[in-house]
């Protein structure tokens, strides 16, 4: 067990969740992430995929089984929450970026007020992560001046002042045109190369196959297969999989 | 293959029907359709009417001397002599005639530090040390003394229950908006709360203050509170008085802010979360700042109903502006049936705080827009 913990940065051991009493969302979930991995979730929608990752960094809490998330067990233990959230990046389908303070001050408001940084030295970080995004021109404007692509990205950004450990992204393009998805993508990729431990729930298969180690495939709250991106999509094992695929690329 | 098409541009041409200027604002403002012009007509007629009237009784044939027997005279319109003759006791009340030039040097410090407050330039820490010394300064000036330290001024002594006029309005209204709107942020917070203890505390304080009128609480905090105290302690009522219109302005400013805070979607205090921020971090920073922004037209109506509510502190005999019309002209029989200019003139020192208000909850708002223009 142990050194399994030590290896693998986000432990998923028989994990339950209900919604309310009798909605059971996630069923037994099995699933070790190792350090640097890079996975896609994939899986027909209802099927529990924002609710996995949203357990990483307990937006949402499990009732039964155990979560470690690099070496901390979540649980009611508030300060085990801090410590993790503090590791974990997020980025969701709606941006969430606050609307009121500018690109800028979405950047450094963590920093500043969580991570304790003086402002000119988080300022200069948030600048840092800007670059990295393509978007430093913009750190004065609010964020709903702002295109969709840019407001992701600016998302993105965001998560990374942290310096996570673990980058979470929720279906990140789908709330984005054709042409902005790209932008968004382009960046992920960027990210990728750089070791840091990513589960990003998406249906852009091209991604998938360019950056994941590993495809998760879940439908009804369970895992119901996982496999190389290039095993997972020229040879599923499940039916439910093979439907899946044929919904999605048969057109 | 075939030639290629030239897009041919059409040229820009006027509007056939125009839609600005002043002859198209009347035609659908005012006579759009038979309805419309209906109403204008009458409402026309009724103004044409009754202006001029008004005009006549309150400018043409008005007198202002302040001999009341002239008033009596035919043909005379209104009276402002009333004013003249008693606009002393109206706006300072019962406070001791010689030394009337202490509310109005406090009063005027207050007004004058509820400006700066309102303006940008101001916004720094050293608005805080500003009304730490305006309200003790205020309180020397009215007082004659500080809690009964500070006699050194050599100023007699003004017990409340003297004070009155509009330095009192303006008192009671400051100190009550000032100290309502952070317990409102609790009980809208505590409203919300995931622990079932304080939001039950936080409901049946709402009900409870909704469900009873201002003027029992007035009364409940100026005559049932003493039975309560242990012997030989007394509150002032003053002191009584702002803490029972606080708690009940409370209770609706807090429904305001609940309905800001209810407007705020879920992905806001998620993407908080999801960056570390602290259950009260997550609230400061983000949500009430955009929850507040969201009432402020709501917030401005109850600061301004507020300030109008402080009329009722006459129930436990403190006379603010209305009340100490009431005291001026009720104790003199000469001027007692020129009530209507009496209250015109004090009508008119509230819609100029009432209207200021609501002017610069405008500008707080446009000033709030600002990161929403794309
Ligand atoms: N807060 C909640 N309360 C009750 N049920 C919920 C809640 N959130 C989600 N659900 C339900 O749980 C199931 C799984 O939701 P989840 O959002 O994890 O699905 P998903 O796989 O991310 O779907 P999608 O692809 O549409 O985003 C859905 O049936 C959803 O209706
Ligand atoms: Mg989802």
């Amino acid at each position: 067990m142990t050194t399994q913990t030590q290896d693998n940065i986000i432990v998923f051991d028989k994990v339950n969740k209900w919604y309310g009493n009798n909605f059971h969302v996630l069923r037994d979930i099995d699933l070790n992430v190792r350090r640097g991995e890079r996975i896609v979730i994939c899986g027909p929608s209802g099927s529990g995929k924002s609710t996995l990752i949203r357990c990483i960094n307990r937006l949402e809490e499990h009732q039964e089984g155990r979560l470690v998330v690099d070496g901390t067990e979540l649980s009611d233990d508030v300060k085990a929450i801090d410590k993790i959230r503090k590791e974990v990046g997020m980025v969701f389908q709606q941006f969430n970026l606050f609307p009121h303070l500018t690109v800028l001050e979405n950047l450094t408001l963590s920093p500043m007020y969580v991570g304790k940084v003086p402002k000119k030295e988080a300022e200069e970080k948030a600048m840092v992560q800007l670059k990295r995004v393509r978007i430093a021109e913009q750190a004065d404007k609010y964020p709903l001046q702002l295109s969709g692509g840019q407001q992701q990205r600016v998302a993105i950004a965001r998560a990374l002042c942290l310096t996570p450990k673990i980058m979470l992204f929720d279906e990140p393009t789908s709330a984005l045109d054709p042409e902005m998805i790209k932008e968004v993508l382009d960046v992920m990729v960027a990210m990728a190369d750089q070791g840091i431990t990513m589960i990003c729930v998406t249906h852009e298969m091209g991604f998938a196959k360019a950056v994941a180690d590993r495809v998760i495939f879940m439908d009804q709250g369970q895992i119901v297969e996982q496999n190389t991106p290039n095993e997972f999509f020229n040879n599923p094992q499940t039916d439910r999989s093979k439907d899946f695929l044929s919904k999605i690329l048969g057109h | 293959m075939a030639d290629t098409i030239i897009f041919q541009s059409k040229p820009a041409r006027e509007a056939p029907i125009k839609t600005e200027g002043l002859v198209p604002w009347v035609k659908t403002n005012l006579f759009a359709n038979w309805q419309s012009t209906v109403t204008t007509l009458v409402v026309g007629a009724l103004l044409l009417y009754y202006v001029p009237q008004f005009i006549n009784w309150a400018i043409l044939t008005a007198t202002t001397t302040t001999n009341a027997d002239a008033c009596r005279a035919d043909g005379v319109g209104a009276c402002w002599g009333v004013v003249k003759e008693k606009y002393r006791l109206i706006i300072f009340g019962r406070y001791p005639f010689e030394e009337q030039w202490r509310p109005l040097v406090a009063t005027l410090l207050m007004v004058g530090l509820l400006v700066a407050s309102c303006t940008r330039y101001f916004w720094s820490k050293w608005l805080i040390i500003g009304w730490v010394v305006v309200l003790s300064a205020f309180f020397i000036l009215m007082y004659g003394s500080l809690f009964g330290y500070f006699d050194v001024f050599g100023l007699t002594k003004v017990t409340t229950d003297r004070w009155g006029g509009l330095p009192l309005t303006i008192m009671l209204a400051t100190l009550s908006i000032v100290l309502c709107f952070p317990v409102a942020i609790c009980v809208a917070l505590g409203r919300r709360s995931n622990l079932p203890a304080i939001r039950t505390f936080c409901t049946i304080y709402v009900e409870l203050i909704r469900g009873v009128p201002l003027i029992s609480v007035l009364f409940m905090a100026s005559f049932m509170f003493p039975l309560f105290m242990p012997q030989g302690v007394t509150v002032d009522v003053l002191i009584r008085v702002v803490v029972g219109v606080t708690l009940f302005a409370a209770a609706y400013m807090a429904e305001v802010i609940r309905g800001g805070l209810q407007a705020m979607p879920k992905g806001q205090t998620e993407a908080a979360a999801s960056l570390g921020l602290s259950y009260w971090q997550t609230q400061f920073k983000i949500i009430l700042p955009q929850a507040l922004a969201m009432v402020v037209p709501g917030i401005m109506n109850n600061f301004i109903g507020l300030f109008k509510d402080t009329s009722l502190v006459y129930i436990v005999s403190l006379y603010e502006l209305t009340g100490s019309l009431g005291l001026a002209l009720n104790s003199d029989a000469d001027w007692r049936p020129y009530k209507l200019e009496g209250y015109l003139f004090i009508v008119s020192i509230y819609f100029v705080f009432c209207f200021a208000m609501s002017r610069y909850s405008l500008w707080i708002e446009k000033q709030l827009n600002k990161s929403k223009l794309r």
